[in-house]
């Protein structure tokens, strides 16, 4: 296949058009005589000039270098790449929802409303919170949102000395980063070593002053938090909250609820769990549930239910207001929904199972050719560190780059931050045993490459559309727009 | 066996068999025995794609969509023509079932899109260096508002009353947390008060926010606001319609710091409110500190022209708590669809389609004042939207009018105590005939 390396604003050519509008059926007035000239812009937009089968044929081309979960195994630890169903994209593009204005009166709206309102209680029952609002765009938004509530919550009590949020060093970076935003100081505590909370660290940390211990269980390392009804007793008795992050739910689905483990408030990212596409880095979806507690301040508005009529409920005096604009990322949620309705109780625990299975399963046939730093049975998803042996200089980033050869998206490396040289491995459900096999082969391949080869490896990738990239370069001199010669 | 999981059971066994276990329990056993659930969550049985489609068109049947009426509805989501290639295109699922593209070797098309992306958002804004998207226009502005907040060591932000009102509850509630107090720039004619900005900054200020066209579809002139702003040495901050950018003084030329907006009406779906996506661009001299993800040009160890993730160490997963902002997942899905459209648009489609709601509009506004009935609000320029008062509220004239299918403006009694206002929308997609339908059917309510 041909080698496309050009920008669209290289192939724009003057008078060149791919647009289609008709003819204005208003009697055609100048600009100047509807707006007054000093408002008018004095330069033509600055867009490029293309044919249709220009904007086809690039956008075609371009998709070409990118690999996706549909190209092949993805097995992107922590961010759950698992297969997105076709039917959830139809049914999201469906006219009667894609085609909804946000202000629409409630009587046009019913079907979405309704929508809302049972995803509302598909995600309160599979983690066993009381509400869930759908507002928050994003995994990160939805930690915001769930600590402004947390925040919220001890206002309202007129407990305004807690101030801080505990976040363990094994967390995700948003955990901290959000925390931050919602005007918290941050308290990190050290890990054990297999990445559970250290109780006796935990135990010094917590005091008076601290609002909440934000948690991922089971932990960027895979491995379900034994003593997670101990650490909710010590969090609640001090009079701080449990904030569960959802972004490893899908272990234990239809197998245990963070709401019976003890925790008042969670995020969803319904694109991993629920199946919805990450699309190159979004648009997610985080909603967040909470117990009977704090449903008084999740944002506005909420769907309720009246008779057989759904409206948008503003009326919540202590809520904390609106995280963004409108009621969160509907086209997001459709997929999710639809997805709901496809698996079914027995659809979600059998996932749930069968990502636990092929994680295993991984870590068994790959900790002798790699170094397993925990012994454990894992979750969903397990942490290599590099290869068994230092073998020549070979570090995580060859051995990933090197997978990119075998056609393969490597795992998250370095990641999580207490496992040196990580590799963190999540299969998914959704991958077959051959597949699971094909890439392990590829792994011990890898490993042995290390011994005979190691400069291949860390040169590689050889045959992606572009070779390693010189990062330093582009952050040292930034080149973030095109600019004509 | 569902069909989105393909490992059987007699496979489930022989990969048991190769772990060492005889149950799939075991696999569990870290999960103490009171905390696993004893029966099935309370979901309905799993359902097949037939039965999925009859469930959704039996519920999206409670809808009626922009398509099944005449939308006059903005108020900050539009209701603009969606070229065709936008779904063949976007609906390639290269780009869409792929992940951050922290993998750049096999990224390229991601990271490209995005590089053109930021390139078209400063095309049109005028600015130096735009991001790859936030999560819509309201959480953009929020997101300026903390950097101008930062950059300046200053803790009060001043926002215009004309800024849209959801724009503005987003905004207030990101400030109450971050301990950053808010001043409402009071209006005067429909647009930011010079004088009342003037009297309200101060040493304290770190930004002042004005959106134009505003809220009330006026263009407002920047040029007194940007004086007193910069003069206080406070950050500038415009929200933008970017259709309007084709004809209208760009953010650059009035001296703005910050140009953040909502790209909704770029070629995406209404969607029932979500996801749109937010943009920001800024002077380079605020590059750094930036929030969310920045693509960058590069060479790769051949030495061709490859693209990346840049400046990162603004970002959580490298400076964690004292990161710029939380951001990790953005729109990129979006802005793929709104850099299609910009490109499918292009120089004269872009211009067209402003021009189109330009005279549209003013030919609408011209129809429904010709009697008297209704009345501008505000004697000011407009772009594709207007305020109108009339004979009766808003409510009651869009129940009216929604029995002829024709989806009525914004109640401006809502937010602004205007009485009997609403806030109309007339874009390219709107024909004459439309317009003067529904000039005909206010005309007739009372």
């Amino acid at each position: 296949m041909k080698k496309y390396d050009k920008l669209i604003f290289e192939i724009s050519r003057k008078g060149r058009c791919a647009f289609s509008l008709p003819e204005s059926d208003v009697p055609r007035v100048p600009l100047e005589d509807l707006i007054p000239s000093h408002l008018l812009t004095k330069e033509e937009v600055d867009l490029p000039e293309v044919s249709e089968v220009d904007v086809v044929r690039h956008y075609t081309l371009l998709s070409n270098k990118n690999y996706g979960v549909d190209t092949g195994f993805y097995p992107l630890g922590s961010c759950t790449m698992k297969y997105n169903p076709k039917i959830n994209e139809d049914m999201s593009s469906l006219d009667c929802f894609a085609n909804l204005h946000p202000y629409q009166p409630e009587d046009t709206v019913q079907g979405a409303l309704a929508l809302m309102y049972e995803l509302d209680n598909m995600l309160s029952e599979i983690s066993g919170m009381t509400r869930v609002s759908l507002q928050p765009a994003a995994g990160a938004h939805g930690e915001m949102t769930g600590l402004m509530i947390i925040k919220a919550y001890h206002e309202n009590r007129g407990d305004t000395k807690r101030t801080k949020i505990i976040v363990p060093d094994s967390a995700h970076g948003t955990n901290p980063a959000s925390a931050a935003v919602v005007g918290f100081d941050i308290i990190e505590v050290k890990s054990a070593k297999d990445g559970t909370v250290d109780m006796q660290s935990l135990k010094e940390a917590l005091s008076d002053e601290v609002a909440g211990l934000m948690l991922t269980n089971p932990n960027t390392l895979g491995l379900f938090e034994k003593n997670i009804k101990e650490i909710a007793n010590l969090v609640h008795e001090a009079g701080g909250l449990l904030y569960y992050d959802g972004a490893n739910m899908n272990a234990i689905m239809g197998i245990a609820r963070p709401g019976d483990m003890g925790f008042d408030v969670i995020h969803y990212n319904l694109h991993k769990t629920f199946s919805t596409p990450h699309g190159g880095g979004g648009p997610g979806s985080g909603p967040v549930g909470v117990k009977e507690h704090l449903v008084e301040f999740l944002p506005v508005p909420i769907v309720e239910k009246s008779g057989d009529r759904y409206f948008l409920d503003y009326e919540k005096p202590l809520s904390i207001g609106k995280v963004k604009s409108f009621y969160g990322h509907f086209g997001i949620m459709i997929r999710a929904y639809t997805y709901i309705l496809a698996m079914g109780a027995a659809g979600l625990r059998e996932a749930s199972q069968k990502a636990v299975l092929n994680a295993n399963y991984m870590m068994i046939r790959l900790k002798d050719h790699y170094k397993l730093p925990i012994e454990e049975v894992c979750m969903h998803e397990f942490v290599l560190g590099g290869l068994k042996e230092e073998t020549n200089g070979v570090i995580t980033l060859d051995i990933a780059k090197r997978l990119l050869d075998y056609g393969y998206h490597p795992p998250t490396i370095y990641f999580p931050l207490i496992v040196h040289e990580a590799m963190m491995i999540e299969p998914t459900e959704t991958e077959s045993r051959e597949t699971l096999d094909e890439f392990i082969e590829a792994l011990i391949k890898i490993a042995k490459e290390a011994k005979d080869d190691p400069n291949m490896l860390k040169e590689a990738p050889h045959n992606t559309p572009v070779r390693r990239i010189d990062e330093a370069l582009a952050a040292r001199s930034p080149i973030l727009k095109w600019q004509k010669e | 066996m569902h069909r989105y999981i393909p490992n059987t059971d007699g496979d489930a066994l022989a990969m048991m068999d190769a772990i060492g276990i005889i149950s799939m329990d075991e696999l569990f056993r870290n999960i103490p025995d009171n905390l696993k659930l004893s029966a099935d969550l309370k979901l309905d049985p799993g359902l097949s794609e037939p039965e999925i489609e009859q469930r959704m068109k039996e519920l999206g049947g409670n809808n009626r969509s922009v398509n099944d009426l005449v939308c006059f509805l903005g108020a900050g989501a539009y209701d603009h023509y969606i070229p065709s290639v936008i779904k063949h295109l976007a609906k390639r699922s290269e780009f869409y079932t792929a992940y951050t593209p922290y993998q750049p070797e096999i990224s390229q098309g991601t990271l490209q899109v995005i590089f053109e992306y930021q390139t078209m958002i400063c095309g049109l804004t005028g600015m130096d260096v735009s991001n790859a998207s936030l999560y819509d226009g309201a959480t953009a502005c929020a997101e300026a508002a903390i950097m101008a907040a930062d950059s300046t060591r200053r803790s009060t932000i001043l926002v215009s009353k004309t800024v849209d009102p959801e724009t503005r509850r987003v905004l207030e509630n990101y400030m109450h947390f971050r301990n950053i107090e808010i001043k409402e720039i009071p209006m005067s004619e429909g647009v930011t008060d010079p004088e009342a900005l003037n009297t309200l900054i101060g040493t304290d200020s770190a930004a002042v926010i004005v959106q134009s066209p505003n809220f009330f579809g006026i263009i407002e002139d920047l040029t007194e606001i940007e004086r007193i702003t910069h003069d206080n040495k406070s950050l500038l901050i415009s929200s933008v319609d970017p259709i309007s950018l084709a004809v209208l003084k760009k953010p650059a030329e009035y001296g703005v710091d910050i140009a953040v907006g909502d790209a909704q009406a770029l070629g995406n779906n209404l969607n029932y409110g979500g996801p749109y996506l937010g943009f920001m661009a800024v002077t380079s001299k605020l590059m750094r500190k930036m929030p969310g993800r920045i693509v960058g040009q590069s060479l790769d160890a051949d030495g061709r022209r490859a693209f990346v993730l840049t400046l990162q160490a603004r970002e959580q997963h490298i400076r964690r708590y004292k990161a710029t902002s939380n951001i990790c997942s953005n729109q990129n899905l979006n802005s793929l669809i709104a850099s299609i459209y910009m490109v499918t648009l292009g120089k004269k489609g872009l211009m067209e389609a402003a021009y189109q709601c330009t005279e549209k509009a003013h030919y609408a506004a011209n129809r429904l004042t010709a009697s008297g009935k209704y009345k501008l609000a505000f004697k000011q320029p407009f772009f594709k939207e207007f305020a109108l008062i009339g004979p009766a509220d808003a409510d009651l004239i869009n129940k009216e009018l929604i029995k002829d299918n024709i989806l009525g403006g914004y109640n401006l009694n809502r937010d602004y105590g205007i009485q009997n206002g609403v806030l109309l929308c007339v874009t390219e997609k709107r024909t004459r005939y439309e317009i003067d339908r529904l000039a005909a059917l206010m005309e007739v309510l009372s």
